[in-house]
């Protein structure tokens, strides 16, 4: 089977003699919603920094699409479509030239540069600032057009390196709209963000990656299985009475007794929960979990 | 990367040059045009009309050449040395690095782009000096030869210096203080028969003096040195100075971690 991306033991060593890469094994596949995810400093981007050509391996095997990029590096380049961290255009051309500008360097010829660049722009609401200087836009704005400009060559595979951080939240859900629909279509996805809620609720496959290893790479679903406890909190309509308790389970009251968490191990109900309150007339008005679950178990993989 | 694809490339990289120094025009064509005007009037008219005559022509026809060579050295290495060093700063030079465009098109691109700025600067020098000056054209072709060889050279030599650059400070540094004394002592204002027998043997050392020389020689005829000498070793930093940029883009150096 070819994979989108295979690595395998992959290490990088840096100059000062930091070891950001321990001799990592990761496989994406082909039209995946691929999730990357680690603490700062993990090894994230130094990985994503190989596949790009912007970090020279130290050791290891990287193949894009079955290329192999020592061996054919410019044909593995075509496969990726790369959105980084930071702001990485010229901030004095035009928005329209940013991504014209992109698509030359990939040997594509002026007039379907310029048709794609209407397409991408024009999906990505930034059409009307084609002829500003792209120091002029917003954040969120500066964000899209790095997401124009990765897919101007129409790659099969599109890493987005936090793509998300410091947008607000209406620019991020259309943004994630967006991007949804082109894996849909059949592009690849990586991702790395922050955002945890963001990778259970988006991506099939996730690798955990610390302190320049993989601790974990398995589906969400999967990963989300080994959950042993999650914490719920309950909105009440009236407030408990003093000294109520829950039997097998850990509760912890606020203040006027109206909100509730409750720590729900695996294989207890929840039904439970209701019943005792429904005993004393006590109903529920909204329930939500304490903390992304995705996050629980990061926090726990990272800590080891 | 076809050949097409690799034109495509080229191109794009080139005309990204020339829109950069077109755009910002009163930092990179007007200043020329001021300084080289100043001294036409000055040390040309002014002071060269007591120098009297250097090497059968009048002062101002004499120094023409080595000021419109001069401005073209210091515009084609400034230009690349400033732009990528800029790529570098602002991390867009990573647009190229992530792209399949092979390290010899980036390469021979911003080259080309340093030329286009040193040869739109000669030409406009040159135009400004007809204002003071009759010129005489000895030969179309060398003329035409030696400062496109000079222009690419220097390009390079600014290429090199971007690449070596952390700072802002470290992309002037070359100019000021290797460029434009090597500059004012290649020829420029003088020929080196004027100097003591030791001097003309250090200022042969100086490889803007070839330059400077084998121009000098295309329009009016006259040259201190051996022309084809000159030719020899343009060509000869130009092989080296392009091996060295390729191999340190190759290696990734300053760009890639």
């Amino acid at each position: 089977m070819t994979y989108a991306i295979e690595i395998s033991d992959l290490k990088k060593r840096y100059d000062s003699g930091f070891e950001a890469l321990k001799g990592i094994d990761l496989k994406v596949e082909k039209g995946d919603f691929f999730a990357l995810l680690g603490p700062n400093g993990a090894g994230k981007s130094t990985t994503i920094g190989i596949l790009c050509s912007l970090v020279n391996k130290t050791s290891g095997n990287v193949s894009i699409f079955g290329t192999n990029i020592d061996k054919d590096f410019a044909k593995a380049k075509k496969y990726l479509g790369v959105v980084p961290q930071e702001f990485n255009f010229n901030v004095f051309e035009t928005v329209f030239n940013v991504v014209v500008t992109q698509a030359g360097f990939y040997g594509i010829s002026r007039s379907v540069a310029e048709e794609r660049a209407e397409k991408y722009l024009k999906q990505l609401d930034l059409w009307d600032k084609r002829n500003d200087q792209s120091r002029m836009l917003s954040g969120g704005m500066k964000r899209r057009l790095m997401i124009a400009r990765a897919l101007i060559h129409e790659p099969e595979v599109l890493i987005l390196d936090e793509p998300t951080a410091g947008v607000d939240i209406e620019l991020r859900r259309s943004m994630w709209e967006f991007i949804k629909k082109l894996n849909e279509q059949g592009t690849t996805i990586i991702l790395t963000t922050h955002y945890l809620e963001e990778a259970e609720q988006l991506c099939r496959n996730i690798a955990i990656i610390n302190a320049g290893e993989i601790v974990e790479n398995t589906s969400v679903k999967a990963l989300l299985k080994t959950l042993n406890q999650e914490t719920f909190i309950l909105d009440l309509d009236t407030s408990l009475p003093n000294g109520w308790a829950l039997p097998g389970f850990s509760v912890v009251m606020s203040k006027d007794a109206s909100t509730i968490e409750v720590e729900v191990i695996k294989g207890q109900s929840i039904n439970a929960i209701f019943q005792a309150l429904d005993a004393i007339s006590v109903n529920v008005v909204s329930m939500r979990n304490k903390s992304n679950r995705l996050e629980e178990l990061f926090v726990k993989l990272i800590k080891g | 990367m076809k050949n097409s694809e690799i034109w495509v490339a080229f191109y794009t990289i080139l005309v990204r040059e020339i829109r950069r120094f077109t755009r910002i025009w009163p930092q990179t064509l007007l200043p020329p045009a001021i300084t080289m005007t100043l001294y036409f009037a000055i040390f040309g008219n002014l002071i060269g009309d007591r120098i009297g005559e250097m090497g059968g022509f009048s002062y101002m026809q004499y120094i023409v050449p080595g000021l419109i060579m001069m401005s073209v050295i210091t515009n084609s290495y400034s230009n690349v040395s400033s732009s990528f060093f800029s790529a570098k700063f602002q991390h867009s030079v990573q647009e190229l690095l992530v792209s399949p465009t092979p390290n010899w098109v980036i390469l021979m691109g911003y080259t080309l782009g340093g030329v286009a700025r040193g040869l739109c600067v000669g030409l406009i020098v040159t135009v400004l000096s007809l204002f003071f000056t009759h010129l005489a054209l000895e030969s179309l072709f060398l003329t035409i030869l030696v400062v496109c060889l000079t222009a690419i050279m220097f390009s390079l030599g600014g290429f090199v210096n971007a690449i070596y650059a952390r700072s802002f400070d470290d992309v002037s540094i070359v100019p000021t203080f290797i460029l434009t004394p090597l500059t004012y002592l290649g020829g420029v204002f003088y020929s080196i028969d004027l100097l003591p027998d030791f001097w003309q043997s250090v200022s042969l050392l100086n490889p803007v003096l070839y330059m400077v020389n084998a121009f000098r020689y295309g329009i009016l005829g006259v040259s201190d040195i051996n022309v084809y000498w000159a030719l020899v070793i343009v060509c000869v930093f130009i092989v080296v100075l392009f091996g060295f940029g390729l191999r340190l883009l190759n290696q990734g150096k300053g760009i890639r971690s």
